[in-house]
């Protein structure tokens, strides 16, 4: 089912539909969450929406089961959003007795006043509509109340009571449905963000030291680094603006602990000059670039897929990079471990592209095997002989390092071009054989992490004519899209790419090779993986862009697949 | 000389350069070091302070790195106040890119860019660094070697953000010596360098070049990180992803 919270910033919309997609995970549905909300702190439209069922939810959901109005604007903004069968369920408070276009399934509840009158507590109208959708949908009363303290029990006073009653009394107003039955087991799952999930990826990875300029939609990655870093022995630092932050993780990575920044479009800007000193003085440092619609100031709390080119070409000269985009939350854990990986063994900046609705949105995910996974950290130069070359070229490009306080391992990190020991050097030859020793690292990584799992993901069809290629975090509304298509008997096959450079040639080619049409949807105006992909192979792809601030819908990429196929 | 007088180790030294003329600075040693971006010697040096507190880090930057492009993160390296010393080179001239003003070139100098004379009025790297509320701010000439090099390790001891105002004549492109030497003198033990308000009098003292310790004042420094990671990282990270469940 596809429930939708919408109404004024400041209402508490986005806490409601918290409590709800979190007493609904704990029931045991899979659930996938997205919102939006205005860039400024109070006023103007905000939406929460949450998909739950008991099969995987790859994307937030086409029309609405239920939509959950807080206000009028929220009712003519949504309604043609919803099924036929739809339900709504509004604040009669706060919208006309002479209201005409509601929907045929409409319950209106004076929430508004239910929260001054019978609480005494005007604040708590949107717990009141948590705990009635809670009910509706028939969550248990007991996870319901687990849930409210969970996310309030910090707070002091008698705040954590008050919520629960609000939440009690629109539980207790709810006509309660026959639903399909929660499945009995919890599963052993977390719900996080694609912020959190990058976090805790990062921690789980070795990272011990963060800094970064807060900005949305990545704040939220510099506050969970600042909480929960310490515990772990490390530190976050909030710099006075984004070339300090890169900075101080690059001088913290050169110091020796592997170290990370995170930020949006306008902040990968600022930050070019520093990736370029990276890359030059052969510093492994990870970089999130939570992307927004663009370009400069642009759509700060929207979506789109627009800082690709930036990513894997921004900033002066040849300076070679990683480039990684996860495909869900998910994802975005293991891609994040994975990205320290790649930074650690090819002494590289890696830069970690999501945008705006991946780094917010919840889902569901299994518990991490933190046994299962692989850690690397950077080859260590053996100092005894005490002729260290930091940037010696090797066969495979990597220098080992030194770490600073180890006897014999001094050398001078550079960003203006160095001989093997480190010295400037402007020497013909030795340009271009240490861009060749730099690049050779990349031609390394294309080898080593040829079919990595982590690289792409694929529903193969072998005999489709038509096949659908994206990258990033368009990866839920193409999957939806595809298995829909099949089901009307398209042959199809569909490939997601979540590593950009170096691009897996290898497993792209295989995917094209036979196919007549190639769609690549992708949310940025210009067609930038599409061109990408042109560079690299001989196709045509039939790009299918949207550039609204919105994430695709699996409908819109179904439309097209049909017309297309 | 100031590495010797405190008997540091080399492995234990990072030297952080920006770019000018002083950006081959580390060069001239066989200490650790990173040849950072123009105007970005704090933000590079810091990353290093807070994760290996036990090691020596001296950031090194000429009056252009340090107060055009670098100038904003100055004050926030004061109000942070972590353990490095910042030696500011200044010669009131970019002399790398030979002979453009600086923020501290006097008004009225005739460059390349300002043949009618510089029409901007400079800043005063002193005063500015009392202003921004460093913990120690030191100020030395190059004509008197053993009082700078002792200077130097009296920052670098300091615990806390030592700005080091150095003031350097380029004999190439702004020869400031015949000026400024004779006005050099250097501070006595009269000076409390713990006041303030005696510390603003010596630097805006325009008769004389004061050079020593102005002011100096024991202040806490960014909490003590430890690079270790704690045994039971494991058990750590369970409970953490616990709470999302």
């Amino acid at each position: 089912m596809t429930i939708r919270l919408a109404g004024e910033s400041g209402d508490g919309v986005i806490l409601a539909g918290e409590v709800v997609t979190y007493a609904v995970s704990r029931m045991g549905l899979k659930i996938f969450t997205f919102r939006t909300y205005p860039s400024s702190v109070r006023g103007g439209p905000c939406l929460y929406q949450l998909r739950a069922s008991d099969w995987h939810a790859y994307s937030q959901g086409d029309l609405l089961d239920l939509l959950v109005a807080f206000d009028t604007e929220a009712i003519s903004s949504h309604a043609q959003d919803m099924k036929p069968t739809g339900e709504l369920i509004f604040d009669a408070d706060r919208t006309p007795k002479t209201y005409s276009s509601l929907p045929k399934h409409s319950f209106g509840i004076p929430f508004t006043s239910l929260a001054k009158n019978q609480l005494a507590f005007p604040k708590g109208k949107n717990m009141i509509i948590a705990g009635y959708v809670a009910g509706h949908v028939g969550v248990s009363k007991t996870v319901l109340e687990e849930v409210v303290r969970g996310k309030l029990g910090t707070r002091g006073g008698d705040i954590v009571q008050r919520n629960i009653a609000a939440v009690e009394l629109g539980y207790g107003l709810a006509p309660k449905e026959v639903k399909p039955e929660f499945p009995r087991a919890v599963p052993n799952k977390i719900v996080v963000s694609g912020n959190q999930a990058i976090v805790l990826g990062a921690i789980a990875g070795g990272c011990r030291f963060y800094a970064g300029y807060p900005i949305t939609p990545a704040s939220d990655i510099l506050e969970g680094m600042a909480n929960f870093l310490p515990s772990f022995g490390g530190r976050a630092f909030q710099g006075e603006d984004e070339m300090a932050s890169l900075g101080a993780a690059i001088g913290a990575s050169f110091a020796g602990t592997k170290s990370m920044t995170a930020t949006s479009g306008p902040g990968l800007s600022l930050m070019t000059e520093m990736i370029g000193m990276a890359s030059m003085a052969e510093v492994p440092v990870v970089i999130v670039d939570a992307q927004r619609g663009g370009p400069s100031t642009g759509l700060p709390t929207k979506t789109e897929q627009s800082d690709l080119d930036h990513a894997l070409y921004g900033g002066h000269g040849d300076a070679p990079r990683i480039v990684i985009a996860p495909g869900n939350v998910e994802d975005c854990f293991y891609q994040t471990v994975r990205a320290f990986n790649l930074a650690e063994r090819y002494q590289l900046p890696v830069l970690l592209l999501t945008d705006q609705s991946l780094a917010q949105l919840t889902e569901g995910m299994p518990n991490p095997d933190l046994d299962s996974l692989t850690i690397i950290d950077r080859e260590r130069a053996h100092l005894a002989g005490g002729a260290f070359q930091r940037y010696a070229v090797t066969h495979d490009g990597i220098s080992p390092m030194s770490t600073p306080g180890e006897t014999n391992g001094e050398y001078i990190a550079e960003s203006v071009e160095h001989d093997e020991d480190g010295r400037p050097s402007y020497r013909p030859q030795i340009h271009s054989e240490m861009t060749a020793k730099r690049f050779r690292k990349l031609e390394t990584a294309a080898v080593e992490l040829g079919n990595d799992p982590l690289n792409v993901k694929e529903l193969p069809d072998s005999k489709a004519k038509v096949g659908v290629i994206g990258w990033g975090s368009t990866q839920g509304a193409i999957h939806d899209a595809v298995l829909r298509a099949r089901k009307k008997s398209i042959r199809i096959r569909w490939l997601q790419c979540k590593l950009l450079n170096p691009l897996p040639k290898a497993e792209i080619s295989t995917f094209l090779e036979g196919l007549r049409k190639v769609l690549v949807p992708e949310l940025n105006y210009s067609g930038q993986f599409a061109k990408l992909l042109r560079v690299n192979f001989t196709i045509e792809p039939i790009s299918f862009n949207k550039s609204e601030g919105l994430p695709f819908r699996a409908d819109e990429i179904l439309r097209k697949i049909e017309e297309v196929a | 000389m100031a590495f010797h007088e405190l008997g540091l180790k080399n492995e234990n030294v990072i030297i952080v350069s920006g770019i000018g003329c002083n950006g081959r600075f580390p060069h001239n040693f066989r200490t650790y070091g990173f040849h950072t971006l123009h105007g970005r010697v704090l933000p590079i040096a810091q990353g290093i302070n807070m994760t290996r507190s036990g090691l020596c880090v001296v950031g090194i930057a000429g009056d252009g790195d340090a107060f055009a492009i670098g100038g904003g993160h100055v004050p926030h390296a004061a109000r942070r106040n972590p353990d490095i010393a910042y030696i500011v080179f200044d010669n009131g001239i970019y002399g790398q890119t030979k002979g453009q003003p600086s923020p501290t070139t006097p008004f009225g100098y005739k460059t390349k860019v300002t043949p009618d004379g510089n029409s901007e009025n400079p800043i005063d790297i002193s005063k500015l660094a009392l202003a921004y509320g460093v913990s120690f701010l030191g100020r030395g000439f190059p004509g008197r070697p053993n009082h700078l090099a002792h200077l130097i390790a009296q920052g670098i001891a300091h615990k806390g953000f030592a700005l080091i105002h150095v003031l350097n004549p380029c004999p190439t492109f702004h020869d400031t010596w015949k000026e400024w030497a004779p006005k050099v003198i250097e501070i006595g033990s009269e000076h409390d360098s713990a006041d303030l308000d005696a510390a603003w009098r010596l630097v805006r003292r325009q008769d004389k070049i004061p050079i020593g310790v102005i002011f100096k004042q024991k202040r806490s420094t960014p909490a003590e990180f430890k690079a270790t990671t704690p045994t039971d990282t494991k058990t750590e990270m369970n409970e953490l992803l616990k709470s999302f469940r």
